[in-house]
């Protein structure tokens, strides 16, 4: 079985974001601890079991800069059998569709059977990659999976997915691309053998000339116009004065400040 | 222990541990209270420290049977008022001799004493006093205060309780924290916010003398403590509690006036606290030293053994000589804010540094085990470079005093 | 960049390999979430952490120096501090569990045991199977090892021990343990023998549990042996060897000790940093009060300097050089450390820093025994000065 899983940067969630001055269309990332996006970890801790359960191997896979080798040499470490790293500077700027065309490149020259993601990047958090993947590769996707079930044969998944008041349930033709909720099975510790082996596990790179794109192609389609901060939440205030007084400011509060009623 | 301890009962002071250096300072009288302090501690203390503490049983039986009958829980207050009738001097050395053998028995007698009972001795009304004062010096009753809040430590004047007046009364709201037997007291001296000052905004603070049973008075959240775990630290709620004004200490607004001076003297016992474990560390040391316990004996470090001893001797005769000369200060009712900073501040320091050092000797011998008498000291004396100031603080009342007095155009 | 598995001619480096830097994000990871929760419990129950120690077994904690061959994870001594290091920040006594294991069991294994000895044990002490234990100290001899009373004598196919080992740091836990005996008192430091003691060997008892000031549920205890009958390929090294084996190993474990201390201290000034930025008194975050300011940046000092003392010893043991006095400085400036940082760190927190609502006064506790054990500062001070007035 070979599962490929797809791995993303984001900023540390403790990170205080900062919006740059450029007319605020992006992030500053100078300075900033980039971690594996919280979901893809459960997807990575997903696809180590899936291998424990039916052989196989696990191929860890990345887009972005040079730091995103940090996040493939902890997929190796914690038992992913291989990694491969898309770096080119000409996806700087380039949207979901660009990503995931770039992604489904990749995964084309890779054996796959099980495509996994993580439902969203926890840092712009638009969890649209995976399906766009799946459209451009003609697989069939199913997503936010709570559970997945592999059958015998290596053939299909059953994959479940929470829904109000119930469960949702899938059948699924292999190859798929499944993408994970949030899991109880945090991603494993690296074991010291983990991290010794991972030194000797290769890491492989391709461009976008390797995958046969172009980087006007992925020029972005879709334009951050503007990033600004969420409005400060201002302190509570305490009416003074008797029950009648307080309720009748309270309703011109309402009124002309809250412009609720 | 026991055996340093019997040792100085009967031995003339200049043989004893501590050196001849007190010898100037006590007068007969005083030599033969320290050597009754001596022979009731070793009788009714030694025996029980470590026991209680283990337990963290509160001493209500020790105090009330055994220390009460000896004047013990009033020891500077006069006969009249149904204490001992002692000086000051006396008082920080029952302390010092307290807290050698146990501790927590040393917090427990300071807190009542000092800071139970003396607001109400120096600034409550005659017929307040008249109704308090006795039972509480003769140890039927114990008494505790709150001075502390969450967020008022050594910022002491950032206090929220409030004191609203209500007819011939006040209602008291608010929380004191870190009180020092609250839970078995029958009394709390407090401060509480009577009003705010016209023209600074800064709130007017006065001082209460709060009975234990009042409505609307709750003790709670016990303390979990590093050390003095034979004694009760607990936080004191005030819910609507009601006061008569008589309950009030000197007048509206002189509340932290009344507890800073208070301070002074808690410093003097606190500081006398600091200086009895300072002595038990060292008396395990010579102990250690003497029987050849050591492991060091033959081929190691005796010199740098030697001269540990030597040097928490040199501290504590030197923190002794200053506490117990400001406590003549205060016996000769001359300014010692500063003195009481100095005494506090460097009894406390030297404490740390002895108990630390001594545990360093007696290693594996026992300085790892809970229960060896030099561990719990050096667990028990954290608390002094903290409680009732800070060391921190203490620099600060210090050099505000050395500057102050500079001004003046003297340097005390 | 230089990296202390590189060049000969080289110097230290202050930088990590990117394998100590994954080692360190792991363990400080795992250390965070898995064994902080548990540390104040256990401080209180004084129970032997079975569970942490089986997870860090897992993770191959347990054998960080010992050779893939024999199922160790083949690491450096850089890296096994900063094992010590981060575990210890979590809890101290975890962090001298492991480090008993891998500094005074399976160190002196590796270094002389037979090749019998090390396949029939390395293997269960790097996956955890066994925990392992070291005993020297007797009531009447620590620091002054030669003052030994425990008896060995050879009976046929045995070895035959008597006598008591106290403070037996993993104790409770542990299946095997290394004991040292000496075949005749008179023989001083060349009549010492180690052993290899499995616990079910007959007269083998593991006595009274110490209860300690800090490092509480580390198992501390008593060993009895009573005619004790050790087979005679469970002798370690040579008869008569003894006295080295046990010098040469408390090298290795002071640089344990020191990275342990490091960890308590740096806890110490992590949870006062981020408390002074918090606390607010006379309107201001304490943090800006120049007399709180002073005490963390005498903390972040010593540590640094501490640590560099510690790497300094390790690069050197890397490198095959004699590392004893440089051990010893390690461990003792950064247990001085430790107990300084413990003391400003419950001064900074003031009275909420007395209760046990806040763990630095457990850090208070833990710190002063690393200035006792495996050699208080006075024998730090006399191997120091040894060196200082003979260097090798």
């Amino acid at each position: 079985m070979n599962i490929v899983v797809c791995l993303k940067q984001v900023p540390d969630t403790e990170t205080r974001i900062r919006i740059k001055d450029d007319a605020g269309k992006g992030i500053v990332r100078e300075n900033v601890k980039f971690i594996i996006s919280p979901f893809d970890e459960f997807a990575l801790e997903e696809a180590l079991r899936l291998k424990e359960k039916l052989g196989g191997q696990v191929i860890a896979l990345s887009l972005g800069p040079d730091r995103a080798k940090d996040a493939l040499r902890t997929a190796l470490a914690v038992g992913a059998d291989k990694a491969v790293h898309v770096n080119d500077g000409g996806l700087a700027g380039t949207d979901s569709l660009g990503v995931a065309r770039t992604l489904a490149a990749a995964i084309r020259k890779l054996d796959h059977d099980v495509v996994l993601f993580g439902k969203k990047g926890v840092g712009l958090d638009r969890g649209q990659v995976p399906a766009q993947v799946a459209q451009i590769l003609g697989l069939p996707f199913a997503g936010q999976a709570t559970e997945i079930t592999v059958s015998d044969d290596g053939k299909s998944a059953t994959v479940d997915r929470e829904i109000e008041g119930g469960r949702e349930r899938f059948e699924v033709p292999l190859p798929a691309v499944i993408s994970r909720e949030k899991s109880a099975n945090e991603l494993r510790h690296a074991a010291l053998k983990g991290i010794m082996a991972a030194k000797s596990k290769p890491i492989q790179a391709f461009t976008l000339a390797d995958l046969g794109l172009d980087a006007a192609a992925l020029q972005p389609k879709v334009l951050v116009s503007k990033m600004e901060y969420p409005t400060e939440r201002t302190a509570g205030r305490v009416l003074q004065g008797d029950a009648a007084t307080a309720a009748r400011e309270l309703v011109r509060l309402l009124h002309e400040e809250a412009k609720v009623i | 222990m026991p055996d340093i301890l019997q040792k100085a009962i009967t031995q003339p002071p200049e043989a004893s541990p501590e050196g001849g250096h007190t010898q100037v300072l006590l007068d007969a009288e005083h030599l033969a209270f320290r050597a009754e302090l001596r022979a009731f501690v070793l009788r009714e203390v030694v025996p029980i420290a470590e026991d209680y503490e283990r337990a963290e049983r509160f001493p209500s039986d020790l105090l009330k049977e055994k220390m009460a009958p000896q004047g013990y829980l009033g020891i500077p207050y006069p006969k009249e008022w149904g204490g001992r009738g002692l000086d000051y001097l006396a008082y920080a050395m029952a302390v010092e001799e307290f807290s050698r053998a146990w501790g927590s028995l040393g917090i427990i007698v300071a807190a009542h004493t000092t800071l139970g009972i003396g607001p109400l001795y120096n600034f409550g009304s005659e017929s307040l006093k008249k109704a308090w004062v006795p039972r509480l010096a003769q140890g039927e009753i114990i008494g505790s205060y709150g001075l502390t809040e969450p967020q008022a430590g050594s910022d002491s004047g950032a206090t929220h309780t409030t004191a609203r007046r209500d007819g011939d009364g006040y209602i008291l709201n608010g929380t004191k924290v870190f009180c020092t037997n609250a839970t078995h007291a029958a009394s709390t001296t407090l401060t509480a916010v009577t009003g705010k000052d016209a023209e600074s905004g800064r709130s007017r603070i006065s001082a209460f003398f709060v009975p234990r049973d009042t409505p609307g008075v709750m003790v709670t959240k016990h303390e979990d403590k590093l050390g003095l775990r034979g004694s009760d630290t607990s936080t004191v709620i005030l819910e609507d509690a009601r006061v008569s004004e008589h309950n009030m200490l000197g007048r509206e607004g002189e509340g932290f006036k009344i507890f800073m001076q208070t301070l002074d003297n808690g410093r003097i016992s606190i500081g006398a606290m600091a200086l009895g474990l300072a002595q038990c560390a060292l008396d395990e040391g010579l102990a250690y030293a003497h029987n050849g316990l050591g492991l060091f004996k033959s081929l190691f470090a005796e010199q740098e053994t030697l001269a540990l001893l030597a040097d928490i001797a040199t501290d504590i005769s030197a923190a002794r000589m200053m506490l117990y000369g400001v406590a003549k200060l205060k016996d000769a009712a001359l300014p010692h804010t500063q003195e009481a900073a100095m005494a506090k501040f460097f009894a406390s320091e030297v404490a740390m540094r002895a108990t630390d050092r001594v545990l360093n000797l007696l290693g594996r011998d026992g300085g790892i085990r809970h229960d060896c008498p030099a561990s719990r000291a050096f667990r028990d004396v954290k608390l002094c470079t903290i409680g009732e100031g800070t060391s921190e603080v203490q620099r600060l009342v210090i050099s505000r005093e050395l500057l102050r007095n500079y001004a003046k155009g003297e340097n005390k | 960049m230089m990296t202390l598995s590189e060049t000969a001619v080289a110097g230290p480096s202050f930088e990590l390999t990117e394998e100590q830097r994954m080692l360190q994000d792991m363990v400080r990871d795992f250390a965070t979430s898995t064994l902080a929760p548990r540390a104040a419990a256990y401080d209180r129950s004084c129970e032997f952490p079975h569970d942490n120690v089986k997870e860090m077994a897992e993770l191959g904690l347990l054998g960080v120096t010992v050779p893939d061959t024999y199922g160790g994870a083949g690491m450096d001594t850089l890296a096994y501090t900063i094992v010590i290091e981060e575990i210890a920040k979590a809890c101290a006594s975890t962090a001298v569990i492991a480090a008993v294991q891998n500094s005074l069991v399976n160190f002196p294994l590796m270094k002389f045991g037979t090749e019998e000895q090390k396949k029939k044990y390395l293997p269960k002490l790097a996956s955890g199977e066994l925990i392992g234990a070291y005993s020297l100290t007797e009531p009447g001899s620590g620091s002054d090892a030669v003052a030994m009373q425990t008896r060995v004598r050879k009976e046929g196919n045995k070895y035959i021990l008597n006598g008591t080992k106290v403070f037996v740091t993993n104790a409770t836990g542990a299946e095997l343990f290394i004991v040292y005996a000496t075949l005749d008192p008179e023989l001083k430091s060349k009549g010492v023998c180690a052993f290899i003691i499995e616990k079910n060997y007959p007269g083998f008892s593991v006595g009274r549990h110490e209860e300690m000031m800090g490092v509480r549920a580390s198992g501390t205890s008593e060993l009895i042996l009573d005619n004790c009958e050790v087979p005679l390929e469970n002798l370690l090294g040579t008869e008569g060897e003894g006295f080295k084996i046990a010098l040469a190993t408390l090298d290795v474990g002071r640089l344990g000790i020191a990275a342990q201390a490091i960890g308590i201290a740096q806890a110490c000034l992590d949870y006062s940093l981020g408390y002074a930025q918090e606390r607010k008194q006379f309107g201001k975050a304490i943090a800006t009060f120049q007399l709180i300011q002073n005490k963390l940046v005498e903390m972040a000092v010593n540590i640094d300097a501490a640590r560099m003392l510690l790497w300094r010893a390790a690069w050197l043991r890397e490198r095959g050089q004699n590392f004893t006095k440089e051990a010893s400085m390690a461990k003792l400036f950064a247990s001085e450390t430790a107990m300084k940082a413990g003391i400003e760190a419950v001064q900074v927190l003031g009275g909420y820093g007395y209760t046990k609502d806040y763990p630095v006064e457990r850090y208070f506790r833990d710190a002063k025994i690393t200035q006792i054990y495996e050699g208080t500062a006075e024998v730090q001070k006399i191997v120091i000065a040894r060196h200082l007035t003979n260097p090798a």
